[in-house]
């Protein structure tokens, strides 16, 4: 049998609040520490106890670690889910199941392996009895690391983490751990080819999730309020900005520079967070779309009213009992027009852990800078799954705190200001804060019926200057939004834009396409809107740009329509959404159903006027001729992030 | 009306802020001839400059509605938001946390608080938020034209709506069983009262609810209207006669208890107000017995005036997150941005 090395996905059922998460954080955690580029991603259900759930881990030498359709190895421990688990098992693949499990095993195209987990923990005398079920998740961690080589070190490494370094968690859990490694030493014929091997792919990195890194980011951003609501998948951001501010932000004299408020709901959460932003201080939430729903009045007062806040939604499916367990990204155009009228919200779309730290303090300094609500959407799958990242960087840039006048400012203008006067003719005007005690410091806020000086009119003409600035300011912020990155590839015939955390879906897709069907595509992955230059550069470039998301409606590809009417006929929509973190298969499958051979880059003359689509359907048999076997790659594929992001 | 005291150096027209009255007035008021609110907003020019309050050191805070619109007519040189209907409380919460030194004033109005707001409204209470929260309390909903509020009594008749089939919310009983730390509920045609109890208001340290009968005389003035001015002025039942003190002015103090039973209530500033029971030995600091007055008032169709309740010993929400001295809105980069060395920290917290 020849040896599959750091190339499968491992997959186990249990039952959810059965205490298994210790042991799958351990297996991610030690495949990690083994140097091999790996991914872990959550499959659970809106439950606490006993409903079935999946930890679906992906262990690849190349780095392509996408959540993976196929699951090469499964582990059963839930009855309830046990004929589906094994249902699932790719054929050749491995079964590791409990044995007190008394289910048919329909499959011979497998390798089974049954585990006497209970009567492991049992002889075990160092487990106390109602430790039992919780540290038998241990033991089939131990038979699993048996089984495919999972090194000893590692494994410790990732529970002296885990358990704090306190040693008592720590042996208990090693132990059951190491029982089950050793009853699998002596009693399990190895039936399958999987294994894994040391490597250097992982030296430097760090592992953590989006939200935790979310918080982490917006301490190093200063902030100063945070008003939240519990929501899932949100509520990690909020908590972790408990557990980082006091350690990040101590004084000697005790005292705080930020308060978090857990408020009675989203209503009221995005109330307290515009009145602080208001107020001058670095304020966010933090949210997911049911909360986001409630907090819509709030957000369009504060769109027109010109107050920063920033507003992370970690993107679920829902409204309701509507998978709100499962990932999406579903409230792009929501976010985007969200309150009523002629409402334009800068959207702000980090795509990995990394850049959830990093729009962490950049948000603040746009929405300071911009004046307006900079909304950030993460999603479930980077904000609650660990990813792999490059350590956090300290901000490269000072804190921009926007044009805000002061006492002094004021007694050199003689007191001669307006809070909604264009000064600069950036559109972005200048304000005072509450506490400045010039006497001529004060306006009064409200919506959109208010003078250059914030006095009260419903003036038509005053009305329409203010709402073309406001638009002006908009389509300006492209300046302070961090820039998309472009992964360049010369040779490609076709653009792929995507954003968020789909990034590693489409970079496997994109290998897949240039290795199984001769596709070669150049991929923009977007980082806010509005856009700047490099994406109407981009898109100008290729015929058909592919337009991937996760959602239903093709939410991203309906923004790009509404601002390049130009290219209408070339943006092609690649949307699905099924709740699951994205995979490689339903991009490359999206991309080939919609994809046209025909039509190739150059066309100079087509570039002016896009003409409407050949009636003929896509032909299959084209695309699936085989070119240059040799695999590329994702190192071939150059990154390049531009360096335009923010000036000021 | 009381004059202030005369005070030694001072021009007559000015206080001692050194500002005269014309530095706390605000816009003139667009809303209707008689309107009760125009009254009360009056009373907050007075009040504010007889307490020798710097218009910029406090914020004003309001939801929608008529009793929302009147900020704009008081207080030109405060800081002040207009906001959503029934969401002042959530603003006000969040802007008082940019410099707790700051003293929140809010108006809202009987829709915007015992409808839409209801529940802001209880959680600003719960919280403490060291506020002035006024309820312009007419009955009835005015910029929409006449619609009932929730604090419409049962049976009332108005124009277009029929009659109201539904209980009244009790403004100040909602109040005291949200643990409000000062409740006091008030007239619009009894100025005096109104003012002496925003002065206790604004020197209370916490929510301090006002809630305060303000007649629309558009759409619910009827003679026989809970929320008129006629009901009002016949079936007004103070609990007792009251008198601020400023802080430094205690010698006032030796000539009120001239008269009658006298009850102090000390005030977080230094300041006291000063109670004079008219019958019945009236305890505010006493939740039970402010209860007990507030429903057997309800039963006999009476309106009880004056300070319900007070209790100063509760901390402001503020005060429980133990910030900096300094206001948070004025801290800077150095302040708020850690280290670099915190940067590896965080790393090597991370697996």
């Amino acid at each position: 049998m020849n040896k599959k090395v750091n190339d499968f996905s491992i997959t186990v059922g249990t039952k959810n609040g059965s205490g298994s998460s210790t042991a799958n954080n351990t297996i991610l955690r030690s495949i990690f520490k083994m140097g091999i580029p790996v991914s872990g991603k959550n499959l659970f259900p809106s439950n606490i106890q006993g409903l079935p759930t999946w930890y679906t881990i992906r262990a690849n030498k190349d780095g392509f670690i996408a959540r993976h359709e196929t699951n090469e190895i499964v582990i059963a421990m839930n009855p309830n889910s046990f004929a589906r688990d094994l249902a699932s098992v790719a054929p050749g693949g491995a079964f590791f199941y409990s044995d007190d499990i008394k289910q048919p095993i329909t499959r011979v195209d497998v390798a089974i392996y049954p585990m006497p987990i209970k009567a492991i923990v049992k002889n075990d005398p160092n487990i106390p009895t109602d430790f039992r079920e919780l540290v038998g998740n241990m033991v089939y961690v131990g038979i699993l690391a048996q089984m495919i080589d999972m090194d000893m070190d590692a494994i410790l490494a990732a529970l002296t983490f885990h358990f704090k370094g306190k040693q008592k968690p720590i042996d208990m859990n090693f132990n059951a751990l190491k029982a089950g490694a050793d009853w699998a030493r002596e009693n399990l014929e190895k039936k399958d080819p999987f294994y894994l091997e040391q490597m250097d792919k992982t030296n430097g990195m760090i592992m953590a999730d989006g939200n935790t890194a979310a918080a982490i980011g917006s301490v190093f951003g200063g902030v100063q309020f945070s008003a939240w609501y519990p929501i899932t998948p949100a509520s990690s951001l909020a908590e972790s900005l408990n557990d980082y501010l006091p350690m990040l932000r101590k004084r000697e004299d005790g005292k705080h520079t930020y308060a978090v408020v857990q408020a009675e709901d989203e209503l009221a959460a995005h109330g307290m967070t515009i009145g602080a932003g208001w107020a001058g201080l670095r304020s966010m939430t933090s949210t997911s779309g049911p909360g986001l729903s409630l907090m819509t009045e709030f957000a369009g007062l504060a769109y027109y009213a010109e107050v920063p806040v920033v507003i992370w939604d970690v993107q679920r499916i829902g409204p309701s009992t509507g998978l709100p367990t499962r990932t999406s990204q579903g409230d792009l155009t929501f976010t985007h027009f969200i309150g009523h009228g002629d409402s334009h919200s800068v959207v702000l779309l980090p795509g990995d852990v990394y850049e959830c730290f990093e729009f962490g303090w950049k948000s603040f300094d746009v929405a300071e800078h911009v004046q307006t609500p900079i909304f950030v959407l993460s999603d479930l799958d980077m904000g609650m799954n660990q990813w792999m990242s490059k350590p956090f960087q300290y901000p490269d840039v000072p804190m921009d705190r926007g044009k805000v006048l002061t006492e002094q400012d004021l007694e050199e203008l003689k007191g001669s200001w307006g809070r909604y006067l264009d000064k600069d003719a950036d559109g972005i005007p200048y304000r005072t804060l509450p506490g400045n005690k010039h006497p001529m410091s004060a306006y009064f806020t409200r919506g959109t019926g208010h003078d250059e000086y914030a006095k009260y009119t419903e003036d038509s003409e005053v009305y329409i200057k203010n709402m073309d600035r406001l638009k002006r300011k908009y389509y300006d912020a492209a300046k302070y939004v961090p820039a998309p990155v472009l992964h360049a590839n010369k040779k490609a015939t076709i653009g792929i834009i995507a954003y968020g955390s789909t990034e590693n879906a489409i970079f496997e897709a994109q290998h897949q396409l240039v290795h199984d069907h001769g596709i070669e595509s150049e991929f923009m992955r977007l980082r806010a809107v509005p856009f700047n230059d490099e994406v109407t550069k981009f898109i100008a470039k290729y015929d058909q740009v592919f337009v991937v998301e996760m959602n239903r409606d093709g939410q991203m590809h309906q923004i790009l329509l509404t601002e390049y009417p130009q290219f209408a006929g070339k943006l092609i929509s690649v949307a699905y959404q099924d709740g699951l973190p994205a995979a490689a298969k339903w991009v490359r499958e999206g991309i080939l159903a919609k994809y046209e051979s025909g039509k190739q880059k150059k066309a100079a003359v087509k570039k002016t006027a896009p003409k409407a689509k050949p009636a003929s359907k896509p032909k299959k048999a084209a695309v699936t001729t085989k070119v240059a076997k040799k695999p590329v790659k994702k190192s071939a594929v150059k990154s390049k992030t531009s360096a335009k992001s923010k000036k000021k | 009306m009381n004059q202030p005291l005369p005070m030694a150096g001072a021009p007559a027209n000015t206080n001692a802020a050194g500002l005269t009255k014309n530095d706390y007035r605000g816009a003139p008021s667009t809303l209707c001839q008689g309107c009760g609110h125009n009254s009360i907003s009056n009373q907050i020019v007075t009040a504010l400059y007889e307490m020798n309050v710097v218009p910029e050191d406090v914020m004003k805070f309001s939801g929608i509605g008529c009793s929302s619109k009147s900020p704009t007519y008081f207080l030109n040189r405060t800081f002040g938001f207009n906001s959503l209907h029934g969401r002042m409380p959530s603003i006000a919460t969040g802007a008082l946390f940019a410099d707790a030194h700051m003293k929140g004033i809010g108006v809202s109005g009987d829709g915007d608080t015992a409808s839409i707001g209801m529940g802001q409204f209880k959680h600003v209470m719960r919280r403490n938020v060291n506020m002035v929260y006024i309820v312009e309390n007419n009955g009835v909903y005015g910029l929409t034209k006449g619609q009932f509020s929730a604090t419409a009594e049962k049976g009332l008749q108005l124009k277009k709506q029929g009659e109201n089939p539904y209980m009244p919310v009790d403004i100040c009983m909602e109040a005291l069983v949200s643990n409000a730390t000062f409740v006091a509920r008030s007239f619009a045609g009894n100025p005096k009262q109104v003012k002496e109890l925003l002065k206790a208001a604004l020197s209370h340290n916490g929510i301090a609810i006002l809630d305060i009968i303000s007649p629309c005389v558009t759409f619910n003035n009827q003679d026989n209207a809970y929320h008129s001015y006629a009901w009002g002025k016949d079936h007004e039942e103070p609990l007792h006669e009251i008198s601020y003190i400023a802080p430094r002015n205690e010698i006032m103090l030796e000539r009120e208890m001239m008269e009658g039973e006298i009850r102090e209530v000390a005030m977080h500033d230094g300041s006291t107000v000063i109670l004079k029971n008219l019958e019945k030995g009236y305890d505010p600091t006493n939740r039970i017995e402010a209860m007990r007055v507030m429903e057997e008032a309800q039963r006999n169709n009476w309106l009880v005036t004056g300070l319900l309740y007070v209790n100063t010993q509760k901390p402001t929400l503020t005060s429980i997150y133990n910030l900096v001295d300094t206001p948070l809105n004025r801290l800077t980069e150095a302040d708020l941005r850690p280290e670099r060395a915190m940067i590896d920290k965080v790393n090597a917290l991370m697996f």
